[in-house]
């Protein structure tokens, strides 16, 4: 095996932050190695040493065994080294051709574009991964799972000697990502290599040959697949082994039924959905990418509107219309979006803390009574470890582990009875996930129900009392703690033929 | 995956027609045609050279800037000084003028400070990383009041003929600001549709971060799309000056929401990413002709105001809808 891209002595820091600490790193031709670590870790950074974005202090690289010398992201795609974000860079007004050879369109001897060469040549590069998909049309008018596809194709339209994909499954669907592992697999057979960051660690069992570990900006190790399982790259990433993750459920549960909806439908979206949830319980909602389980939370919320069904709290019908109604029944919906649609990014922590309940932090003639917000904010800063030298500081300052953590803070600020939780953990590192099991298990045990939404089949399993799955908007099964199983969830994840013929009969 | 069907090679021309059909432009033009038709059987006048040419010169101006408007809005950004621009140029060309210099200097020196007035918002808004509304509001300002100094808050008269003929000339019987327009969209929206440099813009206006990770010299597009309207900003007001065969300080005055508002009607968005030359040009005349049409049927002024912004209004509600629409159809 030859070595085809070599890092040395990486260094680079940040004010404040020494985000890679003398890395080396190997990557073999046709390999793809995967490249683990918790946030914070130092794997992007490094990554975008190694794809041109950032210079970095110290150490070099070698590609091809010669040393080379990035100013950008284009020098490192001249060179050979191409790199997907996360996030998408796709302009939604241009044709999928134009996306993919951004800036390298075919042009003539005066800098016009060709256009007929352009969209061949697309047609061409999409066949090869077999996409049925027109040069010509708007992006806008894609997925998002679509676009991301593109967004790796168009790295791998560059030819590069070596591809870095970060994350690139992340708002993929199960078909999507087989898709995508396929062509992984075809390319590397090719020759070309791949670094592949994943928070998943399943997936690099699936698809990786080796996996590197990286903590605190420093390189913990490289291990062969075989050799190691997921508890093994756990310690690696956290220095420590974490025994139970999850925590132990506390509680007898109650036999009554403390929340409870019936034939909630949106049309369109999702149909018959009638669950029952009891104090202290936690009740999963598993499912794939798009089974509408976030248009369920949300409708229960009152965002979206419901096209009927009826939702009890303690054997009363409630109304809800609104999300403020919704909070005035002590319900809580946590989002999957906390960037967008969960916090005010830009405002100081104690402020996000609050929003939610700021009717009860004024004072007289609606006044906000600062310095009483001010010691609360302390207070469940303290609780939930939100770690920050003080509640000022922009919540867009912090970590995703710290966002999500103020974001359950924040919730917390109703005293919510149902709590809705939309992927509880997504983007958010180990240490800081298992302080916020440890948390909804403590709610729990203070008598709310939560409805916990999430694609993380091992969190579900590990944290629910029960697991309801939903497929194209309908529960397509129910499975009860003893059973658990992922290969059950995840066949009635898949669909049931009942369910489908449901939802067309709508 | 489930994907679209293709249809790379050898597209039907049903598929081209349709293609065509769909464009804002089409449906722009549909508008236009189907206005002045409504126009030539209510007024006698509406279909008469005079009252085309009227139009035509009054929408010179802005179709004029609007091309570089839209260029602008497409790579994200937004210009607020073009109209004092426009007073600008025209008060320093008159001013060299009347000092006796002959009119291709006074003309070139007008062209030179408003792209000036574009190199210093475009340098303010891309390596200052100022916010563009801000920067080029601030220069409105300031601009209005330079001018006010300058011209000691009176008008520049009696303009030499030399100068005045480029805004009063006839080729067949057609005044020259017509043609210099139609020459400048013409050129306009076959660059800004088919060269590499032109659709930087695009790519900036939809994602600047993953712009600048394509190789786009980022910044420097940016500078020149400013320096680009506030050029054609100088254009105008050079044409408009010599039309009128003075310069006012005042000339200009809310002509950049107008402006802002043909593109936007023509399909561009203040997010940028969107818009086209044609569709620009085309919104434009689409104001100029409802401007005149209400004029003609005795609309009164106030209630002209309200209906312009009101069809502002109502284009993006149909384009939010439409662009719903489609990507539900999916």
């Amino acid at each position: 095996m030859t070595v085809v891209l070599q890092a040395e002595n990486i260094n680079k820091s940040f004010p404040g932050v020494l985000a890679v600490d003398h890395v080396s790193l190997e990557l073999e031709k046709g390999e793809i190695l995967a490249l683990v670590g918790e946030n914070g870790a130092g794997k992007s950074t490094l990554t975008q040493i190694l794809g041109g974005a950032i210079r970095p202090d110290g150490g070099r690289i070698l590609l091809d065994g010669r040393p080379v010398n990035f100013n950008s992201s284009a020098d490192a795609i001249n060179a050979g080294v191409a790199m997907v974000f996360q996030e998408l860079s796709m302009v939604g007004s241009l044709s999928v051709a134009e996306n993919i050879f951004a800036n390298r369109q075919p042009v003539s001897a005066a800098n016009f574009v060709r256009w007929r060469d352009l969209y061949r040549q697309t047609g061409d590069f999409l066949k090869r991964f077999d996409l049925d998909l027109d040069p010509r049309r708007p992006v806008k008018y894609l997925s998002m799972g679509q676009q991301q596809i593109l967004e790796i194709l168009k790295a791998i339209s560059t030819n590069p000697k070596v591809l870095i994909l970060d994350e690139p499954t992340s708002s993929l669907t199960e078909s999507e990502t087989k898709f995508l592992f396929a062509n992984i697999r075809r390319l590397q057979q090719e020759g070309m290599s791949f670094i592949y960051i994943t928070h998943k660690l399943f997936e690099v069992f699936q698809i990786a040959s080796r996996a590197a570990v990286m903590r605190d900006g420093k390189y913990i190790g490289t291990r062969g697949v075989t050799e190691v399982d997921e508890n093994d790259l756990v310690a690696m990433m956290v220095g420590r082994k974490i025994s139970n993750l999850y925590g132990q459920s506390e509680k007898k549960k109650e036999k009554d039924a403390f929340f409870k909806v019936e034939g909630l439908q949106s049309i369109g979206l999702f149909h018959d959905i009638s669950f029952e949830m009891q104090r202290g319980e936690i009740l999963g909602l598993a499912g794939l990418v798009g089974a509408r389980r976030t248009e369920i939370g949300r409708a229960i919320f009152g965002v979206d509107r419901l096209d009927g069904g009826r939702i009890f709290l303690n054997g009363k019908e409630l109304r809800i219309r609104n999300p403020q109604q919704a909070i005035r029944h002590k319900i809580a919906y946590l989002t999957e979006d906390r960037k967008n649609l969960g916090l005010f990014l830009n405002m100081p922590i104690r402020e996000n803390m609050v929003a939610p309940a700021l009717r009860d932090f004024t004072g007289a003639v609606d006044f906000l009574d600062r310095s009483r917000l001010r010691r609360y904010a302390w207070k469940k800063m303290e609780e939930f470890s939100i770690d920050s030298p003080s509640s000022g500081k922009k919540v867009l300052q912090l970590s995703g582990g710290n966002q999500q953590k103020c974001l359950v803070a924040m919730w917390m600020s109703i005293d919510p009875q149902v709590i809705i939780f939309d992927e509880p953990t997504r983007g958010v590192d180990v240490g800081a996930r298992a302080e916020i099991y440890q948390k909804l298990r403590e709610f729990a045990a203070a008598g709310a129900a939560i409805l916990m939404i999430s694609s993380d089949l091992p969190e579900l399993i590990g944290m629910c009392d029960r697991i309801l799955v939903i497929h194209h908007g309908c529960i397509s099964g129910e499975v009860r703690q003893q059973d658990f199983d992922e290969k059950i969830i995840l066949s009635y994840a898949a669909g049931l033929q009942d369910c489908a013929d449901k939802m067309r009969a709508l | 995956m489930s994907m679209d069907r293709e249809g790379n090679t050898g597209r039907s021309l049903v598929e081209r027609v349709k293609e065509v059909i769909a464009q804002r432009e089409f449906s722009l033009f549909l508008v236009l045609v189907l206005l002045s038709i409504f126009m030539t059987s209510s007024s006698p006048v509406f279909f008469t050279w005079a009252n085309a040419e009227a139009i035509l010169l009054a929408l010179s101006v802005d179709a004029i800037i609007a091309i570089g408007m839209v260029v602008l809005l497409i790579s994200g950004g937004l210009d607020l000084s073009v109209g004092s621009t426009l007073a600008l140029t025209g008060v320093v060309t008159g001013l060299m003028l009347n000092a006796g210099q002959p009119a291709w200097i006074a003309i070139l020196l007008g062209l030179i400070t408003a792209a000036l007035v574009g190199l210093g918002n475009g340098l303010l808004v891309a390596r200052l990383k100022i916010n563009p509304f801000i920067t080029t509001l601030g220069m409105a300002m300031m601009l209005r009041g330079l001018l006010l100094v300058l011209a000691k808050g009176k008008a520049v008269l009696n303009l030499p003929e030399s100068f005045t003929v480029i805004g009063q000339g006839r080729l067949f019987s057609v005044q020259y600001p017509i043609f210099v327009m139609l020459a400048l969209v013409i050129i306009g929206e076959i660059l800004v549709r088919n060269t590499r440099f032109f659709r930087q813009s695009y790519y900036i206006g939809g994602n600047e971060k993953a712009a600048r990770l394509s190789g786009i010299n980022v910044d420097l597009v940016k500078i020149f799309n400013y320096c680009l309207v506030a050029a054609l900003a100088g254009v105008a007001g050079l044409l408009i000056t010599a039309r009128f065969g003075s310069s006012s300080v005042t000339v200009g005055s809310g002509l950049e929401l107008r402006v802002i508002t043909a593109t936007i009607i023509g399909g561009a968005s203040l997010n940028g990413g969107e818009g086209s030359v044609l569709g620009a040009f085309l919104g434009a005349a689409f104001m100029a002709v409802l401007a005149n049409s209400l004029n003609l049927l005795g609309v009164d002024v106030y209630w002209q105001n309200l209906i312009t912004g009101l069809i502002l209004i109502v284009a993006v509600v149909i384009d939010v809808l439409n662009e719903k629409r489609k990507t539900e159809q999916k």
